[in-house]
């Protein structure tokens, strides 16, 4: 194992890491979401993420793409709400990207974060600004290219990714939503902070720290 | 034969919804409901809604999808990307009242209409007056 890399070991510890921040934020994303939707996404992603870990960890595993690709199918399962086909793809885009691959580099996986953030805007068209996961992970993953295009260490890359993460997120505050539950709201959404892309933010926090950043 | 896949949060719903349309439904139209997660809960299951659609595809030329809200249309198109090209091409999603869709479709599908009509006449249902005085 070196620095620079993802290997499965990492990314079965990126799954067990997701699964402990969302339960650690489950009643956060719940007060989030009961604000501007259907106050569910804390107990679905939580109740996603723990069949995902369930999977992974019953599992041997010989390439970081089957890793992701079992995160997706589960989470697509399992969700019940719009956050799991939505991450589901995302996942489901990337593990294809990372098909066969033992490891993963800075510039693969920018690669394959952006197939699975085209996934999710294939599916759900959002835009940037429509105060959704999309505004969270757009940032971060250009972040992630301009890293790798740049040749920075990964943990570097992480870095930057997740500050702009955090950054995307907050802005989502004054937005009034435009897709989801929370555009039945109108006007009234602006003011609250996206929980999509609170989930999303806490999602890229698990990696970077499953990878020591 | 054309099938009907209703989609709901709650399974119950789903179930109800085909309850009423198969009422009006002949023999020349399936309707199958899936709906809630695989936990029993409130939801949308995109395995749930590929095994729906499997069946319905296994004895039908085409299939209309009917969700009701939100995730039951993302993960129907979720699912959807699980098929091959040749079955995906047979099933269209309308954007319709999932009752009275439901309802409007499978009285449609059992005169024998393809798919794509089907699926217009699901969608004319926004339009369904209740009230005429």
């Amino acid at each position: 194992m070196d620095n620079e890399h993802l290997d499965v070991t990492k990314a079965v510890a990126i799954v067990e890491n997701i699964k402990e921040i969302i339960d650690a934020n489950k009643e956060f994303l719940t007060r989030l979401d009961s604000a501007i939707g259907d106050a569910d996404h804390g107990i679905n992603m939580s109740r996603g993420f723990a069949k995902a870990l369930e999977k992974v960890r019953n599992n041997q595993y010989n390439d970081i793409g089957a890793v992701f690709k079992d995160v997706a199918m589960t989470l697509m399962s399992t969700v019940g709400g719009a956050a799991g086909p939505l991450y589901g793809t995302f996942f489901m885009r990337a593990s294809m990207k990372l098909a066969g691959q033992k490891e993963a580099d800075l510039t693969l996986l920018a690669q394959a974060f952006r197939e699975g953030l085209q996934g999710v805007v294939a599916l759900g068209k959002a835009q940037l600004g429509d105060k959704t996961m999309v505004d969270a992970l757009t940032p971060a993953i250009e972040a992630l290219e301009a890293a790798a295009k740049q040749g920075l260490p990964l943990k570097e890359g992480l870095k930057r990714a997740l500050d702009m993460a955090e950054k995307g997120m907050k802005d989502t505050i004054p937005l009034v939503a435009r897709k989801g539950r929370a555009s039945y709201l109108g006007e009234r959404s602006a003011g609250h902070q996206d929980p999509g892309a609170t989930s999303s933010y806490l999602i890229l926090k698990a990696i970077c720290e499953a990878l020591g950043v | 034969m054309i099938g009907i896949l209703v989609v709901c949060h709650s399974f119950k719903a789903a179930d109800g919804i085909v309850e009423i349309a198969s009422q009006m439904a002949g023999e020349k139209v399936r309707v199958v409901g899936v709906g809630g997660n695989e936990e029993g809960g409130l939801g949308t299951s995109t395995a749930n809604i590929y095994e729906g659609l499997d069946k319905l595809l296994m004895e039908c030329d085409g299939v209309v999808v009917i969700p009701d809200l939100g995730s039951a249309v993302l993960s129907t198109k979720a699912a959807l990307d699980f098929l091959p090209e040749d079955q995906k091409s047979k099933v269209v999603i309308a954007d319709a009242p999932v009752l009275e869709g439901t309802v409007l479709a499978s009285v449609e599908a059992s005169t024998g209409s393809p798919v794509e009509k089907v699926r217009q006449v699901a969608e004319s249902a926004h339009l369904l007056k209740k009230l005429t005085n």
